[in-house]
């Protein structure tokens, strides 16, 4: 049975709780009292449908992204297929691959449009749209395994850099990934194109054929993923150091090749431990991964 | 969409994505998982932290902020309920956990499981005095019948809800409606329901009912005969007569036994509807959702005409409802008609003090069910042993840590109220079942004596080291604390 959205504030008073469905939001703005509760109610208003009206689609949604493919209609929906169509010439991917960022810049927008706010996030489970206002920033931790939270690295991010969005994907996340990466973090200048990368980046971090990864047709695990028979990744076994290396760099290339076209600021490669930081160029220590946390991992 | 699925493969119709969920999966939001061939909420199992002190949460339940530290605690700081927990149905295996911990000196065991209950229903308690509709009548969600109206309580009606003949016994659309009415209201959601020839409401626990768009505010003071009792010396010597409109019964102070001893005029009014006993009138009009739970929206359609005999020119006359809601105050002209003037100022503060006594009007939703046999051979080889001590009262029922009422005689079968468990609490299975937490609380000698899983017994400090799904919530300052010993019998 249909189970109705959640709308409430966090028990700190500050963060507003939105969930429908798969959809789980955090969020939380900066600015007046009157301007941060108009917001709330712009989010919690764009918030009822957006579920219903991404379903409405979902089918198309859930298609591999062509070229010459048949657009969706839905404001989330376009730029979900806006977000994955660099990639679509080169590799398989579905508007799916943008859904969470998506999703959270539609909700920021509802929120800048209805007020004005000096900072916000809307977090949807790491998918994460930024709003930065004059001379406001965020400090942002980033984490490599989901399950056993600890930070690999932080970072700072001001008004004036060009980074709005920020995404994290790997085959320990809640979304199938093709690749080994434990997380791939992008940053880019909106949250839709920072969540799309941040899946072809981790599918590119990859050792293929390796007998040490798992790797399941993704519909033997979700009947109806848009992955199909495509082979996921369900285990990795611990790998000697130049294995890793070999993974990372193939990751770091695409990264590279991402950053080069424009599509991501940054990002932040991390498997068993290891990590590898693509900078924005001209070369700026953007992410500072911290050695204490890396000798821990 | 794919074409081919496996066979125990379920659809999850939680949210509009639709999952086809593989046996041992979870769909795409990780909170529903197909479990053996059934739809399951896997929402993290709850732990309850003893409130540090009584008062301290006026929210229920807060959430713990930032990641938990591991710590361990001591043991009888924290409490393992069974929301998350799991279940056994069908199977007759132990509960999912069976956790022990050292409290004054005293080994206690706490069963943990999640029950699959079809023998369930909710009683609803709605404060307002607005008609909602005849006793007996259906209840409708979404127009399946889900329960009936039955009595009418002091400035209550109550409802009750669901049961194993709404769930199971009826269509299968009338099943899935009323186990998604109750599940809404056990978790606290508002849900609207329709009474058969009466009212349309809107309703959640701990909340106002909305009645035919209308929100209650208050409960009523008392029935009009007792709002004239409690009034009668106030208005003395500010007015002439007060009639106090109410369905059930009607006042009238100048008849009143009140009136009388304090010595107040006769004015000869003559009021529609069925004389009790002096000054107080049964049925002056229909039930409705007007004055006092009446029909009426103007009071003087239960006036009959003044009588010159009694009645005289400017008699000043005030009609107010039990809640103080709707008043109006009247002068007769000198055709001993009354006139309707604005409420003098010595008047408006009686009427305002209706108003302050009354109690603000919510719905109660206590949530009922039975612990039948399969939830028990979790807890017990012999489940009659377990029936026994819980009337003895040497097992502790809770739900979610909140304290239930165990009714007399056979079975065990309890209420709870759902305000006083972590939210969202309880779950469901297409059967369609409502999914409720519950957890039996005993000493360890006691649970050992009643051919309890002994073996399964695994200390506190052990499943608090597994942080995995393991949410910590507050527990609710009202509550008594579930693992103290010998504090009273199971009722809250």
């Amino acid at each position: 049975m249909r189970e109705p959205a959640v709308i409430r504030m966090l028990s700190d008073g500050r963060r507003l709780h939105l969930h429908d469905g798969p959809i789980d939001l955090i969020i939380e703005a900066s600015g007046s009292p009157r301007a941060i509760s108009a917001a709330y109610e712009a989010a919690a208003r764009r918030f009822v449908s957006i579920l219903d009206e991404l379903c409405s689609e979902l089918p198309l949604l859930r298609s591999r992204a062509r070229k010459n493919s048949e657009r969706p209609c839905g404001p989330v929906a376009h730029r979900m297929f806006a977000a994955v169509e660099p990639y679509c010439e080169d590799c398989f991917i579905t508007s799916m691959a943008a859904v969470a960022g998506s999703v959270a810049e539609a909700i920021l927008e509802s929120m800048t449009a209805a007020a004005k706010l000096e900072r916000a996030y809307v977090n949807n489970g790491g998918d994460i749209a930024i709003h930065l206002a004059d001379s406001h920033r965020y400090k942002i931790g980033m984490v490599e395994r989901p399950d056993s939270p600890s930070l690999f690295g932080s970072l700072e991010i001001t008004a004036r850099d060009p980074v709005r969005g920020i995404a994290t994907s790997g085959w320990r996340g809640r979304s199938f990934s093709l690749g080994i990466a434990d997380a791939v973090t992008v940053l880019a200048a909106c949250a839709s194109a920072a969540d799309a990368a941040a899946t072809v980046i981790a599918n590119a971090v990859n050792l293929p054929d390796h007998p040490g990864v798992t790797r399941i047709p993704a519909r033997e695990i979700s009947p109806d993923s848009d992955l199909g028979d495509l082979r996921v990744t369900r285990g990795v076994e611990p790998l000697p150091e130049s294995e890793i290396i070999a993974a990372l760099d193939s990751g770091a290339r695409a990264a590279e090749s991402l950053r080069d076209r424009g599509l991501i600021h940054s990002s932040a490669l991390c498997v068993q431990g290891q990590t590898r930081v693509i900078s924005p160029i001209p070369s700026q220590a953007f992410i500072e991964c911290s050695r204490r946390s890396l000798l821990h991992a | 969409m794919p074409d081919v699925f496996p066979p125990d493969t379920v659809r999850c119709d939680a949210c509009p994505v639709l999952c086809y969920i593989k046996r041992g999966h979870a769909g795409a939001c990780d909170r529903y998982a197909n479990i053996e061939g059934q739809l399951v909420r896997v929402d993290p199992h709850i732990l309850l932290d003893r409130a540090k002190s009584q008062g301290t949460p006026l929210v229920p339940f807060l959430e713990r902020e930032g990641d938990w530290d591991g710590k361990i605690m001591k043991g009888q700081e924290t409490f393992v309920t069974a929301i998350g927990a799991g279940t056994t149905y069908p199977d007759y295996k132990p509960a999912p956990f069976i956790v022990s911990s050292e409290v004054d000196g005293v080994d206690m065991v706490t069963v943990v499981t999640e029950g699959i209950f079809s023998y369930c229903g909710v009683k609803l308690k709605i404060d307002t005095d607005r008609h909602l509709g005849p006793e007996r009548n259906l209840v409708r969600a979404q127009g399946e019948p889900v329960g009936h109206v039955t009595t009418a309580e002091y400035g209550s009606q109550m409802l009750s809800l669901g049961g194993v003949h709404h769930l199971t016994g009826g269509s299968k659309s009338e099943g899935r409606i009323t186990c998604e009415t109750l599940l809404e209201l056990c978790n606290g959601k508002e849900v609207e329901l329709t009474i058969d020839d009466g009212a349309s409401i809107r309703v959640a626990a701990g909340k106002p009912p909305v009645v035919n768009g209308q929100r209650e505010e208050r409960m009523r003071v008392g029935c009009g005969s007792a709002t004239i009792g409690m009034f009668a010396k106030q208005w003395f010597g500010k007015v002439d007569d007060v009639v106090v409109v109410d369905d059930h019964i009607t006042g009238v102070l100048s008849e009143h036994q009140a009136g009388k001893l304090l010595g107040v005029r006769e004015t000869g009014i003559a009021i529609q509807g069925r004389r009790s006993t002096p000054g107080r009138y049964f049925q002056v009009a229909e039930p409705g959702t007007g004055w006092g739970g009446t029909n009426i929206s103007d009071p003087l359609t239960i006036l009959k005409p003044f009588k010159a005999k009694f009645a005289w020119p400017h008699l000043r006359l005030l009609m107010v409802s039990t809640t103080g809601e709707q008043f109006a105050y009247y002068e007769l002209d000198e055709t001993l008609h009354p006139v309707e003037k604005e409420l003098p100022e010595p008047l408006k503060e009686s009427v305002g003090r209706i108003r302050e006594n009354c109690e603000p009007a919510l719905t109660t939703v206590l949530f009922m069910g039975g612990a039948g046999g399969s939830l028990r051979a979790g807890v017990t080889e012999n489940p009659v042993k377990l029936t026994d001590s819980v009337k003895r009262k040497l097992t502790r029922v809770t739900c979610g840590g909140a304290p239930a009422y165990i009714w007399p005689g056979g079975g065990i079968t309890f209420m709870v109220d759902v305000t006083r468990m972590p939210e969202n609490a309880f779950g469901y299975v297409p059967t369609p079942a409502l999914v409720a937490p519950i957890e039996f609380t005993l000493k360890k000698d006691d649970y050992a004596g009643l051919g309890g899983h002994v073996d399964y017994v695994r200390p506190l400090g052990d499943l608090l080291k597994e942080k995995e799904r393991q949410r910590q919530l507050v527990s609710h300052a009202q509550n008594p604390w579930p693992l103290k010993p010998h504090a009273g019998s199971s009722e809250s």
